[in-house]
């Protein structure tokens, strides 16, 4: 009977977590419906998740507009790419020697370091020195520089792994064998702290993917626009769409075609996530343990 | 990473006392032996001057009238003027409650759902379900505030959408103009909060109810308590300690908020600002999109300082409870 009771109570727990995943994925669900709905089905019966008419409009559409997709996306990689790994290397520089007691000046490195936790300047004193004093406004750098380390929280963690996962006798002993400083740090305390930097480059990875806030207000440029900073100028103004695409595609528009505007931005939002969803279960373990790390440790 | 803290930091005050004793020409040598240590920190160390420090000196300008023709350091100095035009507007007040209101329903709302669905999580039997769930549940916090802002149109957009054009006509009910109509905002901002962020926290709180000694359950097993009676019993007393630091911490940042959130979810419409307008948004569009940077200026200090005041005081709490937890 116990049994029974048990099987009942697991039972009961996948039904919970059905409705929980339903709630979680339905609107991902609704938003790829739409992108394949037909336009005038949308204006007659709304976004549905069983659209009574498909069409490929939409994706025909963005495909003749490709070239802003495809140099967003190339903007947004580029970025990525950069900033976790400029972002990683600063990051492993400062936090190493934070960790070795030898480090003159540890003490007060550790509080400069902290400090940027605790206290910051905001918007707008760090504005007027990325446009004024660095002129960054409008150069691929302001979307990279300002999420390097943002603060000092993932320094402090790296800190936190040198010090408990690096055995001091290896240090020592490389040390007595006549190993320089930069060599030690670079042959023996980086390749056993591949865990480290994998799951905190993970995160600087999403971060860099998911960063719309920098492009929004240092990019103004529309041909230097991320993926997401596309997304956004979509989102906020559907006509964004179609006085950029009018610009290249004159002959399509005045051929008869009406746009699919509701559409189209589905497809948009589609084509930005569709990506990334397909890669989490890849990372996704490595991506648990990075927001476990973070929130104990930080 | 605290404990750790703690016990490295005694042993640096021996360190340092050596150090002392070891007089200013040893230290000297000291910090030559190790120049190559102090060389690989000049990178992160001018990033966060430039980055972090830099912004911190900038926070005079809510002090000055601030003109571009006589650049920023020699605009006039015009004291708590500012202040004074941000504190008469109804806006000082609003964006204050705003952002005070919502946080606190976030925390309140997250922290119970989450430690809910964490307890149900670790109830799953089959490893392979339990595991596919949490991956789920994280979905929402994976993805950027842009996107949510898509997925909450296409539910709530006034002529298409889908709750007014498939879901309220089967319940009989009129189509809503949503984004015009602040007093949905609360809930519908509400909503959308803890599907984004309910996967973090529980995941969080759920590593903490794995790392509970399973003997525990297994003794009260024996004893005959019931699920409830085990989940009132240990798993709720033993991630206490968890949920109480994950609270402060957000305490602490109860004067800051999810800019996304209130700035991309409702499409920065400005009928809705009454009830979607908190000090981010509110120092954003000052400063962007009227060029008003006594008023952002103001607005931002005031922010950075009472947010300031706020960690610190958290984190006295949280020490005078558990000192290994405490940021400092």
């Amino acid at each position: 009977m116990v049994n029974g009771k048990q099987k009942l109570f697991q039972i009961g727990l996948h039904v919970v977590f059905s409705a929980i995943v339903l709630m979680c994925l339905l609107p991902f669900v609704l938003l790829i419906m739409t992108s394949f709905t037909d336009e005038t089905m949308i204006l007659r019966e709304g976004y549905s998740f069983f659209p009574s008419k498909f069409s490929l409009d939409a994706y025909a559409f963005l495909w003749n507009d490709k070239e802003n997709i495809f140099r967003a996306y190339f903007t947004t990689i580029m970025v990525t790419l950069v900033g976790t790994f400029a972002g990683l290397s600063i990051s492993s520089l400062l936090s190493y020697p934070m960790a070795r007691k030898e480090m003159p000046m540890r003490k007060a490195l550790a509080f400069f370091v902290f400090f940027t936790l605790l206290f910051n300047g905001g918007l707008v004193p760090t504005y007027f020195i990325y446009t004024q004093v660095f002129e960054l406004k409008n150069t691929m750098m302001a979307l990279i520089i300002p999420g390097l380390l943002t603060n000092g929280f993932f320094v402090l963690i790296m800190r936190t792994f040198f010090m408990n996962s690096i055995p001091v006798p290896i240090i020592e002993s490389a040390s007595i064998d006549g190993a320089g400083e930069f060599k030690i740090f670079f042959k023996i305390v980086l390749p056993l702290s591949l865990p480290i930097l994998a799951t905190i480059g993970l995160m600087q990875t999403i971060g860099y993917w998911n960063d719309w806030f920098n492009g929004l207000i240092y990019i103004t440029d529309s041909k230097l626009f991320s993926l997401q900073n596309l997304l956004n100028r979509i989102l906020l103004n559907a006509q964004f769409i179609q006085s950029n695409a009018s610009s290249m595609n004159m002959s399509d528009i005045s051929a008869g075609a009406k746009i699919p505007m509701e559409t189209i931005r589905m497809a948009m939002a589609v084509i930005g996530v569709v990506p990334l969803l397909c890669a989490y279960p890849f990372f996704q373990k490595y991506f648990v343990k990075g927001l476990v790390i973070g929130a104990v440790k930080g | 990473m605290n404990t750790v803290a703690a016990k490295t930091t005694a042993k640096e005050e021996a360190g340092i006392k050596s150090g002392r004793k070891l007089g200013f020409k040893k230290k000297l040598s000291n910090s030559l032996r190790y120049w190559p240590l102090l060389v690989m920190v000049i990178p992160g160390v001018v990033y966060l001057f430039i980055n972090n420090y830099l912004p911190m000196f900038g926070l005079i300008i809510a002090f000055k009238d601030v003109n571009f023709t006589k650049g920023i350091l020699a605009s006039d100095w015009i004291g708590f003027k500012n202040f004074e035009y941000l504190f008469k507007t109804s806006d000082a007040l609003l964006i204050t409650r705003n952002t005070l209101l919502y946080n606190s329903i976030f925390i309140l709302l997250n922290t119970t759902i989450a430690i809910a669905v964490a307890i149900m999580l670790n109830e799953v039997k089959k490893k392979f379900f339990s595991r596919f769930y949490q991956s789920v549940v994280l979905i929402p916090y994976l993805i950027s505030m842009v996107i949510v802002g898509y997925l909450v149109l296409a539910m709530l957009s006034g002529e298409t959408g889908f709750i007014n054009k498939q879901l309220l006509p089967m319940l009989g009910i009129e189509a809503i103009s949503w984004y015009s109509e602040p007093k949905y905002w609360p809930i519908i901002l509400t909503i959308v909060n803890i599907w984004k962020n309910v996967g973090y926290l529980c995941v969080i709180y759920l590593a903490a109810i794995i790392g509970i000694d399973p003997e525990y359950y297994e003794a009260a097993t024996i004893d005959g308590a019931s699920k409830w009676q085990q989940v009132r019993a240990i798993t709720v007393p033993l991630i206490a300690p968890v949920v109480t630091i994950m609270t402060l911490l957000q305490i602490g940042r109860i004067f800051y908020s999810d800019f996304g959130l209130f700035y991309q979810v409702p499409l920065n419409t400005g009928a809705l600002l009454s009830t979607t307008n908190v000090i981010d948004t509110y120092v954003y569009r000052a400063l962007m999109n009227l060029g008003d940077i006594g008023m952002s200026s103001a607005a931002g200090l005031y922010q950075s300082v009472v947010g300031f005041v706020l960690v610190i005081l958290s984190n006295y709490v949280v020490s005078k409870r558990n000192r290994d937890n405490a940021l400092f």
